[in-house]
Parts: structure tokens; C-alpha cells; sequence
């Protein structure tokens, strides 16, 4: 990662100073606080502000065509939310589609990472291709997969599948006969590249010599991959992985292009999204809200404990 | 060519270790030159595998609606502007304004407020200044779809509703911790002779960041702005649910451009590849940034 940071050396100077002065100066700790507390204030307000208010109305009876009867619900929008066969298999939806997507990515950026890690002649090129799936705004992304990839008519996989086999390929309704596995496709293919990128940089910073040492002892290249490369890269596969798992366990683009969530594809999320747009059940949708935050916290826990570990190697 | 090798091999043996190892690096580029070549092809082929849904997506917005949809592709087929000018003609300008709005704007307040605070996490820090570091990091880790009821009710109270500062102000609260992450792995590497001189000097804080700080941390801001920049350009259920016809930004636009417009594959894919464009080229020009913005400064 980065050498032992040279600003440390700053931060010591002035605790030692001020521990010697033995007298904790208001003003002066202000003053360090006074460049930190806009971003603070800013984010408290419009990140932890709006999650209160979702934890109220999540105990309240409300909806949106009677606005002036609401009531304290206790834990009914709860009940309702794990009552509620839909609101079950959005949480089913949400830990398939992003333990598939995650696993794959991480998996297939793994293996490109290795190539990539390779010399061979045009590897800028090939390095840039893969990354432009990431480079595609996702909206559009999805679009381009459901309308010019995935249609049965005139989309290029059947379009593909035909120009092979003639009349008799086995063309298929791509996103009809397995939609979830159409969204994990089309998200695999998105997120593959933020995966590569991420284990690249890990091969990268190998220590080669150490590397080539155990060539010499005569040290295979599969020893060497199980030996030495996979250990480093752990933490580089750990943060790839749970960053990757944030930003797919909120994936709202792709479910909501490709299916509109039908099929048994609505993930969290769209379940959200769409409680609040049709039901308008104000109450039951922050119910769901509160459920998702919960089980974003499980990851989060494991995300934030990785980026510790990283961060405390990093400032050492 | 192996007899060579073996000598210098025996050659290398009576030199320093540094100097064997280079010779065995060289050595083995020889044997290895036919795996060198086929997994070389295998890169070729996995990323133009990964590249070719763009190329279809390009090739097909350059082709007239009847050349694109057809039961086998027309690869072959002649390149019109059709697309493009049925896109145009359904009022693009607006949202893409919004977009650049939207998406610039809020980057330029992430910076302006993340710059400063990144330095009181990493020269003169705060105390419990890693709690803060961690408070901020957890807050991304909130799924935005659990707060977007509140953000309706008080965006709706505030007569805030389809206003394009509204999503300035959450594409900044949404982007400020992965700058703040950024920058403050930047800061922490300054050369501390810098900042002592700049003490000396009897800098404010305000000149120290401008003029002394600022110029050695580019890089790493650059790469904040550019993530920060793809993050919220790509934004779809914050603008869908907040904005509507005045301040829809372009991926509102394109969702709404293909239920209004029936489909037309060669108009969907040119509107894609604009919407896109500005993405691409920030990602291409800035290829190596990204890695960093997208570890929040975790990978350098």
C-alpha cells in the first residue's frame, strides 16, 4: 500500500508539545476542529437526520391518501414487512443477487487481474477494454442488455445464435426464462472491471524479488500463486469484495430496467421503491427501510472492519 | 540458446544474489515465450469479449431503425446519424444540463468541503480523529433507498421538489465520505519539511492549503473529483424519486425516453452512448485515478 505516512511525524510533534504543556487549550482545539465540523455538519444533517425520521414514521401508521390519520403502530409495519410474502423474497432476491454478482466478479476480475499482471503485446489496449463496462452509466448499460442483448426477436445473443446454428438454434427469451440470472449477467459484467482494477493494483504491489527468490528455490509458479501471491492479495480481495457488496445490495438500475422487478426479481431496494409509489404505505416502506439498514450493517460491519485493518497498516 | 543460458547461469553463480536474480528472470522469459503468447491471445479474447456489448451499442446507434432490428445482426449495415437525430429531437439538452449541473457543482462543493477536513484528519488532527474517519466511511454503507422517504417529505416541505440544488446537496452528502477517505490518505504522505516551512512562514490555514498543500495533493484530488463526478452523473433513484420535468437529470431522461417513445433500438443506443460519453472520457483520460477513487484511497 503506501510507505509509513511522513505527517505522523507532525501529529507526534504537537501531542508530545501539548501533553508537556499539561493544559488542554479550548481555543486551540477548536481551531484544529473548525476545518473538519462543515463537512461533519453536513453529513450529519443529510445523511443521519433522514435516517431518524425513517426510524419514526417506520412505528407510525400512515399513508399517503389519508394524511391525517396517522397513529403511533408500534411494531405492526414490522410484522407487516416479514408477513409479507413480497417483502420475504425481496430480502431472498437482494442476498442471491449480490452474493452472485460479488462471487462472480471477484472470481472472473481475479483471473483477468492474473492475465493482465502478464506482459504481452497490447496490454494498455486490453486493460482499457475491460474497463469500459465500468464506464457505461448503468441505466444505460442496462438498457443496451435488455433491449439489444437480451431480446428474443433482434437482440445480438439470439441474433449470434443464429447466424451460427441457422433456423434451428436454440434461440431463448433470455431475460423471461431466467430472469434473475439476467440482472446477475448484466451486473457481473459491470462490475467485473471494478473488481479487476482493484486486484491488479494488489498484483502490482507484490514484492517481486522475494517472488523470484522463491523461483530460484525452485518454487513453481502454482506454489508461488497459493503460497505467497493469494496471501497478499487477501486484503485486496476483501475490500474488491465488500466494497463490491455495498454497491450491489443497493442496486436499484438494473432491476428496475431489465424486469421492472417482476419475475420473483424485485430485490430490496425496488420493493422499497415501489411500496412507496403504489401502496404509498409510508409506514411499511420505512419498516423496510429500517430491515434493509439492518442488513446492510452485517456487511458494513466486515467492510469497516477490513478498512481498519488497512488503514491501521497504512498509519503505522 | 539453452547451452548460453547455462553458463550464465554458472557465471552468475559467483555474483551477488541481486545480479542471479536478474538472471534468472531472464532465463525464464525464454521457455515461457509460447505461454506468453497464448495467455496474451486469452487477454485479447476475454476483453474484447467484455468490450463487445459497447461496440454493438455503438455500432448499432450509427444504424437505421430497420438495419438494427434484425433477427441476425446486420454488422454490415450502412452508418446513418439517424439515431442520433430522433434523440436530439426529443429534447436531450435539458437533462444533460441537469446532469452537468448537478453532477459539477456537487463535486466542486465536495471538494471545497472535503479538502479541509481531510487535513484536520491528517496534519493537524482532531482528537478521536479515526472515529471520525469511521463515522464518515459508515455512512456510505447506508442504503440511500432507506432514506429516501424522508428526503420526499422534506424536500416536498421545503418546496425543494424536482430542484436540481436538491440533488446537488445529496450527491454531496452522498459523495463527501469517498473524498474525504481520498484526500486524507493524500495528506498524510506531504513531506512534513513542507509544512514546517510553511509554519515558519507563519501561513494561515488558509494558504497553507492553497499554496502549499493543494499543489502536492493534485493527484489525489483529481481522483476524488473524477469518482465523485461518475457517482453522481450515473444517480438514477434519488433524481427519479425527487425530480420530475424541470430538473430531470439525463438517466431520469433515458428511463422515460423508452416507455414514451415505444422502441427504437438505433435511438436507445445513441441516447446511451451520449448519456455515456462524458463517463467514458473521464474514465479514459483518468485511468489510473480510478483504481484510487473507487478503494477511496485504500489503493494507491
Amino acid at each position: 500500500m503506501t510507505s509509513p505516512s511522513t505527517a505522523t511525524e507532525v501529529e507526534d510533534d504537537t501531542t508530545s508539545s501539548s501533553t508537556r504543556s499539561n493544559r488542554p487549550d479550548r481555543a486551540a482545539r477548536w481551531a484544529r476542529r473548525a476545518p473538519l465540523l462543515p463537512a461533519l455538519i453536513f453529513v450529519i444533517i443529510l445523511t443521519q437526520v433522514p435516517m431518524i425520521v425513517t426510524l419514526v414514521i417506520s412505528f407510525t401508521n400512515w399513508v399517503a391518501f389519508r394524511p391525517d390519520d396517522r397513529s403511533f403502530a408500534g411494531l405492526d409495519n414490522y410484522r407487516t414487512v416479514f408477513g409479507d410474502p413480497e417483502a420475504r423474497s425481496a430480502v431472498v432476491v437482494t442476498i442471491i443477487l449480490t452474493l452472485t454478482v460479488v462471487v462472480f466478479s471477484l472470481l472472473i476480475g481475479l483471473g483477468i487481474a492474473l492475465l493482465l499482471d502478464r506482459q504481452f503485446l497490447g496490454r494498455g489496449i486490453v486493460r482499457t477494454m475491460m474497463i469500459t463496462p465500468f464506464l457505461i452509466v448503468p441505466v444505460a448499460a442496462a438498457l443496451v442488455w435488455k433491449h439489444a442483448l437480451y431480446n428474443p426477436t433482434y437482440g445480438l445473443f439470439n441474433g449470434m445464435l443464429r447466424l451460427v446454428f441457422g433456423d434451428n438454434a436454440p434461440t431463448r427469451d433470455w431475460i423471461s426464462d431466467n430472469p434473475l440470472i439476467a440482472i446477475e449477467a448484466a451486473l457481473i459484467w459491470q462490475w467485473t472491471p471494478f473488481m479487476m482494477l482493484i486486484l491488479l493494483a494488489g498484483l502490482q504491489s507484490r514484492p517481486m524479488d522475494v517472488v523470484e527468490a522463491a523461483r530460484i528455490d525452485g518454487a513453481n509458479s502454482w506454489q508461488i500463486f497459493i503460497h505467497m501471491t493469494l496471501p497478499h492479495l487477501r486484503q485486496y480481495i476483501e475490500l474488491a469484495g465488500l466494497l463490491g457488496a455495498i454497491y450491489v445490495v443497493q442496486n436499484f438500475d438494473h432491476v428496475f430496467t431489465l424486469t421492472a422487478g417482476a419475475l420473483g426479481t424485485a430485490n430490496l431496494p425496488y420493493h422499497i421503491y415501489q411500496t412507496l409509489l403504489s401502496a404509498q404505505d409510508y409506514g411499511e416502506a420505512s419498516a423496510a427501510g429500517v430491515v434493509t439498514v439492518f442488513g446492510t450493517i452485517i456487511i458494513a460491519m466486515f467492510a469497516l472492519k477490513t478498512a481498519f485493518s488497512l488503514f491501521q497498516e497504512e498509519t503505522r | 540458446m539453452s547451452s548460453t543460458e547455462q553458463e550464465d547461469l554458472t557465471a552468475a553463480e559467483r555474483e551477488t544474489q541481486a545480479e542471479r536474480v536478474e538472471e534468472v528472470q531472464q532465463m525464464n522469459r525464454t521457455p515461457r515465450s509460447t505461454s506468453t503468447i497464448v495467455f496474451g491471445l486469452l487477454a485479447w479474447l476475454i476483453g474484447l469479449i467484455f468490450v463487445a456489448p459497447v461496440l454493438w451499442m455503438v455500432l448499432t446507434s450509427f444504424h437505421a431503425e430497420t438495419d438494427a432490428a434484425t433477427s441476425t445482426p446486420n454488422f454490415f449495415a450502412p452508418l446513418v446519424l439517424d439515431g442520433y437525430r430522433s434523440f436530439w429531437d426529443a429534447g436531450p439538452l435539458p437533462p444533460l444540463i441537469n446532469s452537468a449541473t448537478a453532477s459539477l457543482v456537487s463535486t466542486a462543493l465536495v471538494i471545497l468541503l472535503a479538502f479541509p477536513a481531510a487535513y484536520a484528519l491528517s496534519i493537524k488532527r482532531v482528537e478521536k480523529w479515526t472515529d471520525a474517519m469511521f463515522f464518515f466511511l459508515s455512512t456510505k454503507m447506508l442504503p440511500i433507498v432507506a432514506a429516501i422517504l424522508p428526503l420526499y417529505l422534506i424536500a416536498l416541505e421545503l418546496n425543494m421538489l424536482d430542484n436540481i440544488f436538491t440533488l446537488v446537496f445529496l450527491y454531496t452528502a452522498m459523495n463527501l465520505p469517498i473524498a474525504i477517505w481520498m484526500l486524507q490518505s493524500f495528506l498524510a504522505e506531504v513531506p512534513v519539511e513542507m509544512l514546517e516551512a510553511a509554519q515558519v512562514d507563519g501561513a494561515g490555514l488558509l494558504r497553507t492549503l492553497v499554496s502549499v498543500i493543494a499543489p502536492v495533493v493534485m493527484p489525489g484530488i483529481a481522483a476524488a473529483s473524477l469518482i465523485c463526478f461518475i457517482f453522481s452523473w450515473n444517480e438514477l433513484l434519488l433524481a427519479r424519486v425527487l425530480t420530475s420535468t424541470v430538473a430531470g437529470t439525463a438517466p431520469v431522461f433515458l428511463t422515460g425516453f423508452v416507455t414514451s417513445q415505444g422502441l427504437f433500438l438505433a435511438q436507445v443506443c445513441a441516447a446511451s452512448v451520449v448519456i455515456s460519453l462524458p463517463v467514458l472520457i473521464a474514465g479514459f483520460a483518468a485511468q489510473d485515478k480510478l483504481v484510487q477513487g473507487l478503494s477511496m484511497g485504500a489503493v494507491k
